[in-house]
């Protein structure tokens, strides 16, 4: 055991006192911020410096009515079509649309045209936007008059609630959820691959450099690969745990510079006095969404989080360690990484497929429950809700399957670590795993 | 009683046969030659007793006990196959390993710096391993497998990749420990280092022991009654019960022949019927290396290989 530990500090603190590990544990938390809202900044400055765009509108049916709005500035022009098609392509101008002389029930012949393929969602928003006028148009020859028409237009927004079986309700948001389901499952997997790659790495190094034989003969193989493993956690779960705390620090900071509080009394009474004064509601609205955040039982993914990501990190580090002492160079190691990689991508592509979807669905359920997926699915749906029994279940099964992986990559680790210059493949590997010591 | 008792160990990879029945003794404060050529299984043996695999059947006693993990402590070992963590500073590699080998971290880091000292290293302490030359770094190596003062050493070519001068220095450490109680295991193909620091030799040859011994055992034992006779003028011919091998000349009017003699027979015998025929200018036994043994041995030839 003493042995092991030693192991497991020389792992760590040769990682830990790396430039790279230091300079990726400050920057990553000031990175990720500084990159989001600089997205955030462009798309407002690109929104803020969109030219009003021109579309030249030809409408030979005089049915429809092209209202200017932010964006877009429309000009109705003359035809026959052809020219102006012709002063069209001579100007820069955005778009002309041409309607001909449809019949309501009828409208065929319509034309989008521009200088460059328009987006999908461009297209759709104009065929809406006749649709709706023709509707319009259709309603108003069934007899209704203008203020029927526009007492018939109804804005609904659907709040959804939590209940639980306490009976307490709490306000929930498919936004919010799917943010927390996205960004821990997608951290899950990007650890997965780092830490199982270093994993990896550093049993390579360690053969390459021929200092194997002189540790197996003071440690055993299989504590040799369990100080490994475990101290490349280590550094995980401090480097994960530094940025935790560096982004807290960060978004405190944040939210101080732009007078928001974290407090959810003070959020709600802010929230109450918002409601009263209605004028305020887009500021409401951004206390409703800090409330939500504060909603978020933090401990509680942070916990899950790790526990998650250690056994889906112990499941895999132990097999790419096995890998690792099979091949003498990284590229040798190419051939064993595809049925290691391929769980971890299902279980991302699961993520996006089935869990954002519908998180309570079949596939959801399993994809969750199967350790080999488990790690990124289960953090995935956790925002959404997960029953506690499904949760225990996962962790007990994702439990038993790195105390599998670990036994099958110590049979293969205890053999390939010594093994030099050997042409290794799966026959090879199967070998290994049913030889005696 | 012997350090290290070696009982009927066999190994089997898979389909190959790695040792045989092998069984030796190996005596405290001695430098044990464990010889054979490429495969013959020297490895194997080595990692059994470095607990690093397990042998199939048969049985190791260190000291009189069952070897166990925790005569780990008073094991060193130098494997052929060597090398250090490169990124790792010298000194902490140093307290590393010493760690490993039982030391607390306090002594495993005295006993570090003072053998760097020793060897002259000690500059290097807080230097990158991958900043050493290829010397230094055997150096380390060496250093590590001594410091925790283990009973039993066991060196697998520890010279290559020294320069005399360094193989020197450590030969020299080598017969220093001895003298301070340690039993080595030396394992070589340089046989003129088993010639010069191996009290014992044992030889293992696809998987089976063929030879063990002290050395002046087996030299006497590969005694072939061969002499070489540096006469002037002349010539030798043959009498009875000794022939003449070959003769060349060696310059200044000398020759020199080399006798068939018989081992059991008295050399003042031939040399009376020698010194009838020739002026004798010396005559000495022909005593054969370890380098014939090992040759002829290997190569299944009962008679001596010609030097």
């Amino acid at each position: 055991m003493n042995k092991i530990f030693l192991v497991i500090q020389r792992e760590f603190m040769s990682r830990v006192k790396k430039k790279s590990f230091l300079l990726a544990t400050i920057l990553v938390p000031l990175l990720f911020p500084a990159i989001i809202g600089g997205m955030v900044y462009l798309a407002i400055q690109n929104e803020k410096n969109k030219e009003l765009e021109v579309i030249h509108v030809l409408d030979e049916s005089s049915l429809l009515k092209f209202e200017d709005t932010e964006s877009y500035d429309y000009q109705l022009v003359e035809g026959p079509l052809d020219s102006a098609k012709a002063r069209f392509s001579k100007s820069d101008d955005f778009a002309l649309i041409y309607v001909p002389k449809i019949e309501v029930d009828n409208p065929e012949g319509i034309k989008f045209y521009a200088h460059t393929s328009p987006g999908v969602n461009l297209v759709d928003g104009f065929e809406n936007k006749i649709e709706a006028q023709l509707r319009d148009v259709k309603l108003t020859r069934s007899g209704l008059t203008e203020e029927q028409l526009e007492e018939l237009k109804t804005y609904v927004q659907i709040e959804s609630f939590n209940l639980s079986e306490t009976g307490d309700e709490k306000k929930s948001d498919s936004g919010v959820t799917f943010g927390i389901g996205y960004v821990m499952g997608f951290l899950i997997y990007i650890f997965l691959f780092a830490y199982g790659a270093q994993v990896m790495q550093g049993v390579i190094e360690e053969k390459n450099s021929k200092i194997v034989e002189v540790i197996v003969s003071t440690v055993r193989p299989f504590h040799m690969m369990i100080g490994k493993v475990v101290g490349v956690a280590s550094v995980g779960i401090v480097q994960f745990l530094i940025w935790m705390v560096l982004m807290s620090v960060i978004s405190f900071a944040g939210m101080a510079a732009f007078g928001l509080s974290m407090d959810p009394a003070e959020t709600a009474q802010m929230m109450q006095a918002a409601d009263e004064a209605s004028s305020v509601q887009s500021n409401a609205k951004v206390q409703e969404m800090m409330s939500l955040i504060n909603d978020i039982p933090i401990t509680k993914i942070v916990l899950l989080f790790i526990f998650f990501f250690l056994g889906g990190y112990l499941l895999y580090g132990a097999l790419f360690a096995a890998v690792g002492s099979a091949v003498d160079t990284p590229a040798d190691a190419q051939q064993f990484m595809m049925p290691i990689m391929m769980p971890i991508i299902v279980g991302l592509m699961g993520l996006f497929m089935f869990v954002f979807p519908d998180p309570h669905g079949t596939i959801s359920f399993w994809l969750s429950i199967i350790p080999f997926t488990s790690p990124i699915v289960m953090m995935g749906r956790i925002g959404f809700g997960v029953p506690a029994w499904e949760i225990a279940l996962s962790m007990v099964l994702l439990v038993g399957g790195f105390i599998f992986t670990l036994w099958l990559a110590g049979r293969i680790y205890r053999i390939g670590i010594l093994m030099h210059g050997t042409k290794v493949n799966y026959k090879v590997l199967a070998k290994w795993l049913m030889q005696k010591n | 009683m012997s350090l290290l008792k070696v009982e009927n160990i066999t190994k089997t990879y898979s389909a190959h046969q790695a040792l045989t029945n092998i069984s030796m003794e190996i005596p405290p404060q001695t430098i044990f030659g464990l010889l054979g050529p490429n495969g013959a299984g020297k490895t194997t043996l080595i990692r059994i007793i470095n607990q690093i695999i397990e042998a199939d059947q048969g049985e190791i006693l260190f000291d009189g006990q069952p070897l166990s993990i925790n005569h780990i402590r008073n094991i060193g070992y130098l494997p052929e196959e060597r090398g250090l963590y490169k990124k790792m500073k010298v000194g902490e590699q140093l307290v590393y390993l010493g760690q490993l080998r039982g030391l607390s971290l306090k002594e495993s880091s005295k006993r570090g710096k003072a053998w760097c000292e020793k060897l002259d290293i000690i500059d290097w302490w807080g230097k990158k391993v991958e900043d050493l030359s290829k010397g230094m770094a055997q150096k380390i190596q060496f250093i590590a497998t001594v410091m925790h003062e283990p009973k039993l050493i066991i060196l697998d070519e520890p010279f290559s990749g020294f320069d005399p001068i360094n193989a020197n220095l450590i030969k020299d450490e080598i017969l220093e420990l001895r003298e301070k109680g340690a039993t080595i295991i030396f394992s070589t193909h340089r046989m003129e280092s088993v010639e010069q620091l191996c009290d014992h030799v044992a030889m293992i040859n696809k998987s089976e022991k063929i030879l063990d011994g002290s050395k002046a055992e087996i030299k006497e034992q590969f005694r072939d009654g061969t002499y070489y006779v540096e006469y002037k003028e002349g010539e030798i011919k043959a009498g009875t019960g000794f022939e003449i091998l070959n003769t060349e000349e060696i310059g200044r009017g000398l020759k020199k022949s080399l006798i068939q003699y018989s081992p059991e027979g008295n050399p003042n015998e031939l040399l009376k019927a020698l010194i009838g025929q020739v002026e004798i200018h010396s005559f000495v036994e022909r005593i054969p290396s370890m380098n014939d043994i090992f040759i002829s041995l290997v190569k299944g030839n009962p008679e001596l290989v010609e030097a």
